[in-house]
């Protein structure tokens, strides 16, 4: 029993003088937690779960008809849809892996004694700080073709970015190395700070030159920690929603999530779009996974 | 075949001289054991000679050819260090051939290389384990295997074996005396313990401060120091130094220590050797180790009464605190020798192992008697 293994109110504390026992106390902080967690996160999700198996359409009162694995089997067989996955997974691999480079790349430069180390490194955070919406309106106006402030800096003339449907998608990948690799080079940063000093100096004695030592040192020991940011990183990334959605409505932007957003509350169809997100959802854990197994297998040591 | 000199060799950390005037001539297949006081500077210039350190003057000579502005790596030499630094994600094979593969040696010669050493140091049973799942003795000889796979020009060690228990020190201290006579390389050993230096070296070399005190073979250092730091700092027990006088009595020398009412016998060449100025000056000193203070039961010709004040029985043989006057002597006895503390013994001092320093510069007199 939890009950037995708690200690018993000291009796001096202010609660114990208003004749509050052990166990309300834990039902006063832990009830209402629990409870906010199945109203909005487990009903819903078992909710979903029992709409996915039926052709119910939140627009129209018609009572949920039962249809069993269909909408999974007509998902699974639409080309459509994996024309929105296969355009996810791009920008999966192109945001996470700007992301790793960039912000592995400026961890690497703060990784030594500079002026101002503290004050850049907080100044580089500062865009994972804003919001997704704020970046994607901003960033929608630095890309403007005619007086973006981006064309102007590169000298492209009316290059169009976001209404060049070739270009869309990694429009908005940049944006999102823009926005996160100031967390991959947080995480990076405390990873190569806490490779010790010494092992440096021994690959120096043991001639190591610096890409030996890049390789054969530092990246195997900030592997683990990377590998989280970039687990972190692939499950967002894989999700996205708002950049894409507020920057471009390319078709060929249209990631995963967004054509999720279209059928359930554009195209009304609540059951088949419950059905994907079940679908996305289990990819995620797939894929996470995947990173977790490497993970351990990484940490072993 | 390497020759390592050091050339007036000075270092700052900010304004404080960790290293002063440095000069320092090591032979080839020589084993020097830099010995001295916790902060005395010896990591600082092994770190200097292996490069991983600058230095602020002077020349530090491999082979007759200066490189103090060369790069570790240029150095080709190996360098265990005090907390081993073995790469925690590799194994101790992959620990071993590191050096080896950072320089691009084929894989067959890495292989035989490391399996050689491996061999050499009978660790080729631990060759597929982790830095992390070795015992300290063990990861000590990965960290020398580390050192030797590569056949450096030239060995530094930095305590490698400060972390171990009493027991594995004395078992790796002849595993690294066995091994440098099998392989035979030019190396510099850093040390605090004057025990392992004196059954290691070669040569030893005494830093206090940043200054080099005095070089020389182990016997040398222990039976002619050259100044006092030297004298208390090496031996266990410590020497016994007191301030004393020479003078003639009777026609033959005595040394009276200070705060005693008779003197000791000394050998009449002991006038001509020192200047009596010095000990009417008060600034002389004599100082005796231990075993040179002789003591009998009975009275003899030469022996000044003296009451035993503190026996220290250490197994083979007895410390016994002597008071003589007042001052403290310690002497070193048989086992049982003397009985019990207030016993009433007769004691004297070796002339042939007295050392006279000058107390103010803290030199040696050079008395050989
Ligand atoms: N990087 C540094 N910056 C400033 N001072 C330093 C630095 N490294 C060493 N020192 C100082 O230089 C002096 C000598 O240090 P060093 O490490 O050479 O001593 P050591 O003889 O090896 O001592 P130990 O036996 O404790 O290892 C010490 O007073 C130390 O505080
Ligand atoms: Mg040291």
């Amino acid at each position: 029993m939890a009950t037995a293994v708690m200690t018993t109110l000291d009796q001096r504390t202010r609660a114990a003088s208003r004749g509050m026992s052990d166990i309300s106390i834990r039902n006063l902080f832990i009830i209402p937690t629990i409870l906010f967690l199945i109203v909005f996160n487990i009903f819903p999700l078992l909710y979903s779960l029992y709409y996915s198996f039926t052709d119910f359409r939140a627009s129209t009162n018609a009572p949920a008809n039962f249809v069993g694995l269909q909408n999974y089997r007509e998902l699974l067989n639409d080309p459509f849809i994996w024309s929105n996955f296969a355009i996810t997974a791009q920008y999966v691999i192109v945001s996470v892996t700007g992301q790793v480079l960039v912000g592995f790349g400026v961890a690497m430069l703060l990784n030594r004694d500079i002026p101002f180390k503290g004050l850049i490194t907080t100044l580089l955070l500062l865009p994972m700080m804003l919001s997704m919406a704020v970046v994607g309106l901003f960033w929608k106006l630095l890309y403007d073709p005619s007086w973006g402030v981006i064309n102007y800096a590169l000298g492209l003339g009316n290059f169009e970015w976001l209404a060049n449907p070739k270009m869309a998608l990694y429009a908005v990948a940049i944006t999102d190395i823009w926005m996160w690799s100031p967390f991959v080079m947080l995480l990076s940063l405390a990873g190569l700070s806490a490779v010790p000093k010494h092992l440096y100096e021994a690959a120096a004695i043991d001639r190591a030159g610096s890409f030996y030592t890049f390789f054969r040192i530092t990246l195997p020991l900030v592997a683990p920690i990377l590998m989280i940011a970039i687990i972190f990183r692939t499950m967002e990334a894989f999700k996205t929603f708002d950049l894409a959605y507020i920057l471009t409505s390319q078709p060929t932007t249209e990631v995963i999530s967004i054509r999720l957003y279209k059928m359930a509350f554009q195209e009304w169809q609540t059951g088949r779009s419950c059905a994907l997100a079940y679908i996305v959802l289990i990819m995620v854990i797939a894929i996470t996974n995947i990173y977790v197994k490497y993970l351990n297998k990484v940490k072993e040591r | 075949m390497t020759q390592i000199e050091l050339r007036g060799i000075q270092k700052f950390f900010g304004a404080v001289q960790v290293i002063k005037d440095l000069n320092l001539k090591i032979e080839d297949n020589e084993f020097i054991v830099l010995l001295g006081q916790s902060g005395c500077g010896k990591t600082t210039t092994l770190r200097a000679i292996a490069g991983l350190e600058t230095i602020d003057e002077g020349d530090i000579l491999i082979d007759g050819q200066a490189v103090q502005h060369l790069k570790c790596s240029d150095r080709d030499i190996a360098m265990v260090f005090q907390s081993f630094s073995l790469y925690p994600h590799m194994t101790v094979y992959e620990n071993i051939a590191f050096p080896l593969r950072a320089t691009r040696m084929s894989r067959s010669e890495v292989d035989k290389a490391v399996r050689g050493i491996a061999g050499v140091l009978r660790i080729t049973d631990l060759l597929n384990r982790r830095p992390s799942a070795l015992s300290g003795g063990d990861m000590q000889r990965v960290a020398i295997g580390r050192a030797l796979v590569r056949r450096p020009k030239a060995m530094l060690m930095d305590e490698p074996i400060g972390a171990l228990d009493a027991k594995l020190r004395e078992e790796m201290r002849a595993e690294i005396k066995r091994l440098h006579l099998e392989q035979g390389s030019t190396t510099i050993y850093v040390t605090h313990d004057q025990v392992e230096a004196m059954s290691l070296a070669d040569r030893i070399v005494i830093m206090h401060e940043g200054i080099l005190q005095q070089v020389g073979s182990p016997s040398e250092v222990y039976s002619y120091p050259a100044n006092l730091f030297v004298a208390q700092f090496v031996g266990s027990p410590v020497m016994n130094i007191a301030k004393a006088q020479v003078s003639e009595e009777a026609g033959s020398a005595r040394v009276t220590v200070d705060g005693a009412e008779k003197g000791f016998a000394f050998p009449n060449e002991l006038l001509g050797k020192i200047d009596r100025l010095k000990g009417a000056n008060g600034s002389l000193a004599l100082g005796i180790r231990p075993e040179g203070v002789m003591v009998e039961h009975q009275a003899r010709e030469g022996f000044l009464p003296v009451e035993a004040q503190i026996i220290e029985p250490l197994g083979s043989y007895d410390i016994v605190d002597l008071k003589l006057g007042s001052q403290m002597l310690r002497a070193r006895t048989r086992s049982g020798f003397v009985a019990s503390a207030g016993d009433k013994v007769f004691a004297r001092i070796d002339p042939t192992q007295a050392h006279f320093f000058d107390t103010k510069s803290g030199n040696s007199l050079g008395v050989r008697l």
